[in-house]
């Protein structure tokens, strides 16, 4: 420990930038401490309702926050906003604009505009929704493209969330063409209670597994006409409002299910068989055998339903009741609907929702923040649930630009939001980013069903559309399993065989010694300060301080310096022991393998697995 | 050594711990009484007999956890049952083609195909159950029952045995090396973790451990030296500014301690373990200078370090639908060599009485050969009866549970699903398999389905425990 702190008063005792702050020129931040490289000069001041509304509880916590850096934040927001890294160009470059008071504005508005925004929401929604072709909620690859492509364009073109939460909650059609209605297939519980549990966690940010039994089969009811009948094409699937039940079969709870593979008969007891009866059910009483099992669906279909409100309605038999369930959720005052959305953008650009976690809302798990979700929910809902702006209210906010370092006591800082959680890359951001900086590519693919599914190899991970095509890489490193939509199916904590394969692997290796890009790059011919600044522009996205530049001077294989030659040749006369060879220093040389290793080192760094 | 207390106490538990003691003790003096000559080989499950519970189970006998670690050696692909370990002399060509002699081994009564003549000097060691079934003839649904005893289609993704271990084990297992390891390659989705995430995944080693330097993936690294090793890692601290920075929080203390946990693995004594040029080359011969051989050694090396669960992926298929017999001729000779000599030297190192072994694949063959094209001599999946072998671990050796007919084509006596034998394998290394597996969504989800769910069950192996 004593050690650690040495370590620290090292850093922030010593630590002068070589580049970096010189641009700035707001109000300086009066500390006790020395700042660092991840840490801006300029104090936090209080403009923004956001900032305002979190600043109310730092004053009693006693916390005083601190931005972060230019350097820091050009990767926090590459990363969080298009979950990809900037070039080295676009990092130098926004780290030495001089218009400080608009660039990260700017920056963000450029970012939401790129590609990689996109593909990259589409993978978080991906989660969310569970685009995954096989396994265990069965879509079909053809499906799970069809609403992936959906998801993606929606984002492309900014849709209103209340406008895509009802084409999620209404759409009719084929599973291949109409890609929404894939919502109601990504369930592995396809039953109208099962589709409600669904619909409350990725609509409402709650969970119905505590709900009084009444309330759940309220809510089922508008979920209990839903058909699916498969069509003559291969899985294909037509999901559609169903309410005199033709497509389901009697006996059979799972709307559709029939329609798609009949279930096996239940295996008659042989005579011969020798495997022990079945105990017989412990408390549940044994239905008379006289009574034929077999109503017809559509008389044992509910006629009125409960909104999760407690409202009572009666279902008409005009109105596929899943509208009626939408134009309940998405009025402006549901309580759920907009509070559920910011509270998991939120959770998603934070790593922590206000609500925590953000899909087990419920009164008894309060917000740190009620003020901020409010505020949050009234900007949604005012600006006609543009998400685009949310996230810009969010990312121009000073409370989504303090620094990560913590200088005060942990817990409720974090709570409170009063420094930028740290947390491990997601998967594919990291095997991105890794391919990125080497110039390499990994191969993504689906071995279910055959024929197998191969993507081309530029593809970054962050654009795959369904979660069943997949690598080691990524299942080692905790992507979301996309069985249940919840927001911690997705594991960011590090473990032992991930340092291994990021240390070790014979694949990070070859990524880095068989890389054109570095080769380019550590090009012996070049000045050393320049390879210095490109390698940690490439990999950290900022310059290096003037500690690590010495370090790095350090490292290599240590020559005996070679004594200065005699300027001129001893005069004669002159006594000989003027000539006496003075110690030189050993001079460091840097193989390849030695850039490479400190390559590596900053690859394995903290900064670099690390969103801060 | 602990007893089962779940299974202990719940009589009505439907995989057949209800076997009265007595009846038992008939059937294995039944079996020392030689009732298995060779003649009466096809009837030896008849004697064996099948685990019929007993309602009252007064006298349910206590299973004691003698296992310690497990060796699992799977067959992808599904091995023909009839070539190997349940022939069919009498069956005739169209079902024994090639390979039409059964040997005898060193227990009386038990055969063996003609390729398996060094694991018939070691058939004292081990138990075959010729009456293997679930009736699922697909390669993935089959493996996926093999390996979690559910049903595929629960819509749940049930984790592995491995995995199941790795969750149960973690706890008390201090070790270098991850608790759940696979030699060399992972088998695909069905034999991971499951829903339990990505901490229970198995460490796969990669590399080849009949190479002149077995390179496990993340721990040896061609061409970096250890010299270059300690260099770097210096290197790192020394470069890790927001590590420094943030040490003080819990995030990255956890982070370090993985990372701590890895470099034992690259530069401490965990490395070790993998490093198979520690053994005596004459031993090594004896294994097999293959790679399936050298799996096996690797293996006893690591159960000797405490590893709870190894899985050897046979390093090649067995899913012969065509060039059956020339793949039977190539692979099995090192199969045998390879079992045989890892029981021997198990018992060798007194590691056989806490080491499971069971080695199937996830189907047979079917036992009628598929004469015609474009098949010319292929065997087809068969999930209707095949045969798994268990060994150690308080399997006793030497025996036969249950026989399949007289053209190994369906079960004849005594079944034995899924269920039984990982029921068996998890009773002897005393997990609870009623015991409730963490689901993220807090599912109720435990370790073996009950017959209330459908899941078939024979009884637990109880005849050779």
């Amino acid at each position: 420990m004593s050690r650690t702190l040495h370590h620290l008063c090292l850093i922030w005792g010593v630590l002068t930038l070589t580049h970096g702050l010189q641009g700035e020129q707001k109000p300086r931040v009066s500390l006790d401490v020395e700042l660092n490289v991840f840490e801006s000069a300029v104090a936090p001041a209080p403009v923004e309702p956001i900032d305002k509304l979190v600043a109310a509880n730092f004053a009693t916590l006693g916390i005083r926050p601190i931005l972060c850096s230019d350097a820091v934040f050009v990767r926090r927001v590459y990363l969080d906003v298009i979950g990809t890294l900037p070039t080295v160009e676009e990092a130098r470059n926004f780290i030495n604009d001089p218009d400080v008071a608009n660039k990260r504005r700017l920056l963000i508005d450029r970012l939401l505009e790129r590609d990689e925004f996109a593909d990259f929401w589409a993978m978080r929604w991906g989660d969310a929704l569970r685009i995954k072709a096989e396994f265990p909620v069965n879509l079909w690859p053809n499906a799970a493209q069809a609403y992936h492509r959906w998801v993606r364009a929606s984002i492309t073109s900014n849709k209103p969330y209340d406008q895509f939460a009802r084409e999620l909650l209404t759409s009719s059609g084929s599973n291949f063409r109409v890609g929404p209605v894939n919502f109601y297939r990504a369930i592995q519980n396809r039953t109208p209670k099962g589709i409600a549990g669904a619909v409350a966690v990725t609509l409402m940010g709650t969970r119905t597994d505590s709900w009084p039994k009444v309330k759940l089969e309220g809510m089922a009811a508008f979920f209990s006409q839903i058909g699916y009948k498969p069509t003559n094409e291969w899985k294909e699937e037509h999901v559609f409002w169903d309410p005199l039940g033709t497509s389901t079969t009697a006996g059979n709870t799972a709307p559709g299910r029939a329609a798609i593979s009949p279930p096996p008969p239940p295996p008659a007891p042989k005579p011969d068989d020798k495997s022990p009866p079945a105990p017989p059910p412990a408390a549940t009483p044994t239905p008379p055998p006289a009574v034929a099992p077999a109503p017809t669906p559509a008389l044992v279909r509910p006629r009125s339903a409960i909104f999760p409100d407690g409202r009572k309605i009666e279902l008409s038999s005009d109105r596929d009741p899943r509208e009626v369930f939408a134009e309940w959720l998405l009025a402006p005052k549901n309580p759920w609907f907009a509070r559920s959305l910011v509270n998991r953008y939120w959770a998603w650009i934070f790593g922590r929702g206000i609500i925590h976690e953000p899909d087990d809302i419920r009164p008894d798990n309060p917000p740190s923040n009620p003020a901020l979700l409010a505020y949050l929910e009234r900007e949604l809902v005012v600006s006609h649930y543009d998400m685009k702006h949310l996230i810009k209210v969010i990312l121009n906010s000073q409370v989504y630009q303090f620094s990560s370092t913590p200088r005060f006591k942990m817990p409720k800082a974090e709570a409170n939001f009063a420094s930028y959680p740290l947390r491990r890359m997601d998967a594919e951001v990291l095997i991105d980013a890794l391919n990125r900086i080497t110039g390499s590519t990994d191969l993504y693919t689906s071995a279910i069903p055959e024929p197998f599914t191969y993507i081309p190899e530029d593809q970054p991970a962050i654009a795959l559309p369904d979660g069943s095509i997949t690598s080691p890489f990524l299942a080692l490193f905790g992507r979301s399993a996309r069985a249940t939509g919840l927001f911690r199916e997705r594991d960011n904590k590090t473990l032992p065989a991930q340092w291994l394969h990021l240390l070790n692997s014979s694949s990070i290796q070859r990524k880095m010694e068989q890389s054109a890009k570095l080769k380019s790059l550590l090009d012996p011919s070049r000045k050393e300060s320049e390879i210095i600044d490109d390698l940690y522009l490439t990999i950290l996205s900022r310059f290096p301080t003037s500690d690590e530049v010495k370090i790095i001077g350090t490292y290599g294989l240590a020559k005996p310096g070679k004594p200065a030659p005699p300027a001129k040749p001893a005069a004669p006369g002159q006594p000989a022991a003027a000539n006496k060879p003075v110690p030189v220093p050993p001079i460091i040389v840097k193989r390849r393998e030695d850039w490479l290793d400190l390559a590596w080192s900053l690859i394995n760094s903290t900064e670099f697995i690390y969103l801060h | 050594m602990s007893t089962q207390p779940g299974l202990n106490t719940a009589p009505e538990h439907p995989y057949g711990m209800n076997l009265s003691l007595g009846h038992i003790m008939n059937r294995r003096e039944s079996m020392r009484l030689g009732l298995f000559g060779t003649a009466g080989l096809l009837c030896a499950g008849n004697v064996v007999g099948s685990a019929t519970p007993v309602a009252n189970a007064g006298t349910t006998p206590a299973i004691k956890a003698k296992a310690k670690s497990v060796i699992q050696i799977f067959l992808w692909g599904g091995m023909s049952h009839i070539d190997t370990w349940d022939p069919k002399p009498d069956a005739g060509y169209d079902y024994m083609g090639d390979f039409r002699k059964a040997i005898p081994t060193n227990v009386d009564g038990i055969q063996l195909g003609e390729l398996f003549p060094n694991m018939a000097k070691q058939a004292d060691k081990f138990s075959l159950i010729r009456s293997m079934t679930h009736r699922n003839n697909g390669h993935e649904t089959a493996a996926y029952l093999m390996q979690t005893a559910h049903a595929p289609g629960e819509r749940l993704a049930y984790p592995s045995v491995g995995a199941v271990f790795s969750h149960f084990k973690s706890p008390g297992y201090k070790g270098l090396i991850p608790p759940y390891v696979v030699l060399t390659q992972p088998q695909g989705r069905f034999s991971e973790e499951g829903f339990l995430g990505p901490r229970m995944k198995p460490f796969a080693t990669g590399g080849d451990p009949n190479a002149a330097r077995f390179e496990v993936e993340g721990v040896i690294s061609r061409g970096i030296t250890d010299a270059r090793q300690l260099a770097r890692r210096d290197l790192l601290k020394k470069m890790d500014t927001m590590g420094a920075a943030m040490a003080a929080s819990p995030q990255i203390a956890a982070s370090e301690e993985a990372k701590k946990q890895a470099y034992e693995l690259i530069l401490g004594q965990g490395r070790d373990v993998f490093d198979l040029s520690k053994e005596k080359p004459e031993l090594r011969d004896r294994y097999g200078r293959h790679t399936f051989g050298q799996d096996c050694l690797a293996a006893r090396r690591m159960v000797e370090a405490g590893v709870p669960y190894v899985v050897i992926n046979y390093p090649g298929g067995w899913d012969t639908h065509s060039n059956h017999f020339s793949t039977m001729r190539r692979q099995c000779p090192q199969l045998d060599q390879g079992i045989a000599m890892l029981l021997q030297d198990l018992h060798d190192h007194g590691l056989l009485e806490s080491t499971i072994v069971w080695c199937c694949g996830e189907f047979g063959r079917g036992p009628k050969v598929d004469w015609q094209p474009p098949w010319n001599g292929g065997r087809n999946h068969y999930g209707n009866v095949f045969t798994s072998l268990v060994a150690g671990g308080g399997f006793r050796g030497g025996h036969i549970v249950g026989s399949s007919d007289k053209r190994a084509e369906e079960v004849q006596d005594r079944p034995v699903y899924p269920v039984d034998l990982l029921g068996s394998i998890y009773a002897l290394s005393g997990i609870d398999t009623k015991a409730r597996l963490p689901h993220p969504m807090g599912t109720e989800a435990y370790v073996l389905p009950s017959a209330a769910e459908g899941a078939k069950s024979g009884g637990l192996l109880t005849e050779i425990m």
